[in-house]
């Protein structure tokens, strides 16, 4: 625990420390490209590039370190990832594109197949028993312990580009996600924005690769947007949030790990983002389970109390418990089932207020469909004056004449 | 030919009959477009596989398979919940789902210490279809030999099982999962709720994941699902004929793939053998890619020649 909150403040040492703050980055970067792959609906498309890296890695080990006894540089390894990556992402459209099979077959067939291509890979590094193998094992789950400064360096700087790119090209990228149509006939290649955001999303993949592994890292990309997404609805916000939640899960899994070195981080990190996801389902004021909830508690007690005070006023007997519960709760009701005085009264202003929007429904028919929602509340707060007045009248014609006599006889 | 049948023969047995059973499955998530629910059903039952071992102390037991069971029908609601409740995309909420319930699955194995022990983390991912063996084995006339059949690693019985069960699913429900798989509304219409046969789908995907999940790895297990399907489609558009021909190309590649990885490389001339598991996947892939260039019809190749036939004329 006290290591915990050693990595948390930073003072847990110095490669500590840079790692914190490297996979901070790395889940800002993450959360803000992956709000566009949400919006996008492309979510599920990361699952096959991160998985299409273990061939990439394999391989470029495998070259490295026999002809050039560099297997641990982590560039050569990551360049490896991205290229098998790469092809992976045009193997996918490949499919989509050429054969009757669907982009959910094209991504499970990918992201398995090559990870299988790993697989055999990796059994054949161990058989030839190459040495600086044991560093490989961290790229499937994520492993933070134990890394170099120079690496921790890398993932820093490597994100904060990424993020910065994308933060470069948001205008773009909101457009390509709500209008791409509108984005073509602006003038913007839309085909080679499309590329540009796979392209950012693959290279978050290939830097987090380290960090959070590449079973998990879709998470990553995944969970900041759709938590961010409760809380917004417009798009820098949204990749504001989605940055600060990222960065946040990543840096708290990550100061975690460093307390318990043999958790694999990637696991981590992505149940905290998920307790930060949890978080915003619930509470969240805009779009919260609670929140709606809440709205439609009001919206139920504001339709209960209506419809009993109609009732009041056409002296039928309430029935409905919860109405009953209402109106008594509201002064409207006695115990015994009988309206009260101020109950009588109200119950005659809500009835003339039905009355007159039951008018205004005949009379335009088409203004008032488009005020469903509206017509629970008095109609003198929806409408305006004079148009109530008007109602009034046609409502009740014999009173709008002594209205109008009483004006002349002032006059 | 004693170690033929005692190291590999059950090898190749374990892996045909993950392949089978997840394959022949594989054809309604395909058809469905529900083929990354393969995905995120073999990544989430591994919490409930730590949880039920926890439960039961023993590998390859009936409460890892329930453990897995349940962990797939909670996922399940929990993605419907977080669909429906947070109005988020359907890809998106099935990746928040199947993450999240990995990782606690990677880190109750970690923190519990069963890690290394019977189950560890690269045994979920990469299976362990070597460790199958048979002692019992000494000649060809064992195979006929009930009370030397009996002495199969329980692995291989329980996915015998599990085929069993899953024929008999498909053999049985083979009119219902026809119409809800490809006319949801008139399934709906005729009076079998397509939602309950989905969810029965999606059980009978757990149970072959977990079955299949020992043998070859959770991410192998994916491509048993799709692979095969994908390549049978490719073929055909009848749903029986691609129901067997699923079939075939599991247990080739089941048997292809392990006698490749076995033997492959001392061909080449190198003493070792690689992941069996993995090139059961691959072997499903190439497959996959063949059928997806040549098949007759539909056929990428097929369909340049038909295209270009059509230009002349």
């Amino acid at each position: 625990m006290e290591q915990f909150f050693a990595a948390l403040t930073l003072s847990a040492g110095y490669n500590t420390a840079l790692v914190c703050i490297g996979a901070a980055l790395l889940g800002a970067a993450s959360g803000a490209i992956g709000v566009f792959v949400l919006l996008r609906k492309r979510t599920l498309i990361s699952d096959a590039v991160s998985h299409a890296t273990l061939p990439g890695v394999a391989l470029a080990f495998i070259i490295a370190q026999i002809y050039f006894d560099a297997g641990r540089s982590l560039p050569v390894l990551l360049f490896g990832a991205a290229l098998s990556a790469g092809i992976g992402v045009l193997a996918v459209d490949w499919i989509k594109a050429h054969t009757r099979l669907t982009e959910d077959a094209a991504i499970g067939t990918v992201l398995s197949t090559f990870f299988a291509v790993g697989m055999v890979l990796l059994t054949v590094i161990q058989s030839l028993s190459l040495t600086g193998q044991a560093g490989l094992e961290g790229f499937l789950l994520g492993a933070t312990s134990g890394m170099l400064r120079s690496e921790a360096l890398t993932i820093a700087v490597a994100a904060a580009l990424v993020g910065f790119a994308v933060v470069l090209r948001m205008k773009e990228f909101s457009l390509l996600c709500f209008d791409e149509a509108f984005a073509a006939a602006s003038g913007y290649n839309v085909r080679w924005l499309d590329r540009t955001l796979l392209l950012l999303l693959l290279g978050i993949v290939v830097i987090g690769l380290k960090t959070v592994g590449l079973v998990l890292i879709i998470a990553l990309a995944i969970i900041p947007p759709v938590a961010a997404r409760f809380w917004t609805d417009r798009v820098p916000v949204l990749v504001a949030i989605a940055a600060g939640i990222g960065a946040s899960g990543s840096y708290i899994g990550a100061a975690l790990s460093a307390s318990a070195p043999n958790m694999p981080t990637g696991g981590l990190i992505v149940l905290v983002l998920f307790g930060f996801f949890v978080v915003s389902l619930l509470i969240s004021p805009v779009r919260g389970i609670l929140a709606a909830a809440l709205k439609h508690y009001r919206f139920q007690r504001i339709v209960h109390l209506r419809q009993g005070l109609l009732a009041i006023a056409h002296e039928e007997p309430v029935l409905e418990p919860l109405t009953r519960s209402i109106l008594r709760r509201g002064g409207f009701m006695s115990g015994d089932g009988q309206p009260t005085v101020k109950g009588q009264s109200e119950a005659r202003l809500i009835e003339r207020d039905q009355k007159l929007w039951n008018l205004y429904r005949e009379m335009h028919p088409e203004e008032s469909h488009a005020l469903t929602d509206w017509s629970l509340k008095p109609i003198g707060e929806v409408l305006p004056a004079d148009t109530v007045k008007v109602l009034e009248q046609e409502l009740c014609p014999q009173f709008a004449r002594t209205d109008e006599t009483g004006n002349g006889g002032t006059n | 030919m004693d170690i033929f049948l005692q190291f590999d023969l059950p090898s190749i047995l374990l892996g045909s009959l993950a392949a089978l059973a997840c394959g022949l499955l594989g054809n309604f998530l395909v058809l469905r477009k529900q083929a990354l629910m393969g995905d995120a059903i073999s990544h989430v039952v591994l919490p409930g596989i730590v949880l039920g071992f926890l439960f039961s102390h023993s590998t390859g037991s009936w409460a890892m398979m329930l453990g897995a069971g349940a962990a797939a029908i909670f996922a399940v609601l929990l993605i419907e919940l977080i669909r429906r409740v947070g109005n988020v995309e359907p890809g998106a909420a099935m990746g928040v789902v199947f993450t999240t319930m990995f990782a606690a699955g990677v880190v109750i194995l970690e923190r519990t210490g069963t890690a290394g022990v019977h189950l560890d983390v690269e045994h979920a991912l990469y299976g362990n279809l070597e460790s199958a063996i048979w002692l019992d084995a000494y000649s060809l006339s064992d195979l006929w030999n009930w009370q030397a059949l009996s002495t199969l690693p329980e692995s291989i019985q329980q996915l015998f099982v599990v085929n069993l069960l899953i024929i008999a699913f498909i053999v049985l429900f083979f009119k219902e999962l026809k119409i809800s798989s490809f006319d949801p509304l008139l399934s709906a219409s005729l009076g079998f709720s397509p939602k309950w046969l989905g969810l029965a789908l999606i059980v009978m995907v757990a149970v072959a994941a977990v079955a299949a999940f020992s043998a070859v790895g959770s991410i192998l297990v994916i491509a048993m699902f799709i692979c095969p399907a994908a390549t049978a489609r490719m073929l055909t558009d009848n749903l029986k004929v691609q129901l067997v021909l699923s079939g075939i190309a599991s247990l080739s590649a089941g048997l292809f793939g392990y006698l490749l990885a076995a033997f492959g490389p001392g061909l080449l001339g190198y003493e070792f053998s690689v992941s069996a598991a993995g090139m059961i996947a691959v072997v499903a892939g190439l497959q996959q890619l063949l059928a997806m260039l040549f098949a007759p019809h539909y056929g990428v190749i097929m369909r340049r020649r038909r295209q270009k036939k059509h230009a002349v004329a």
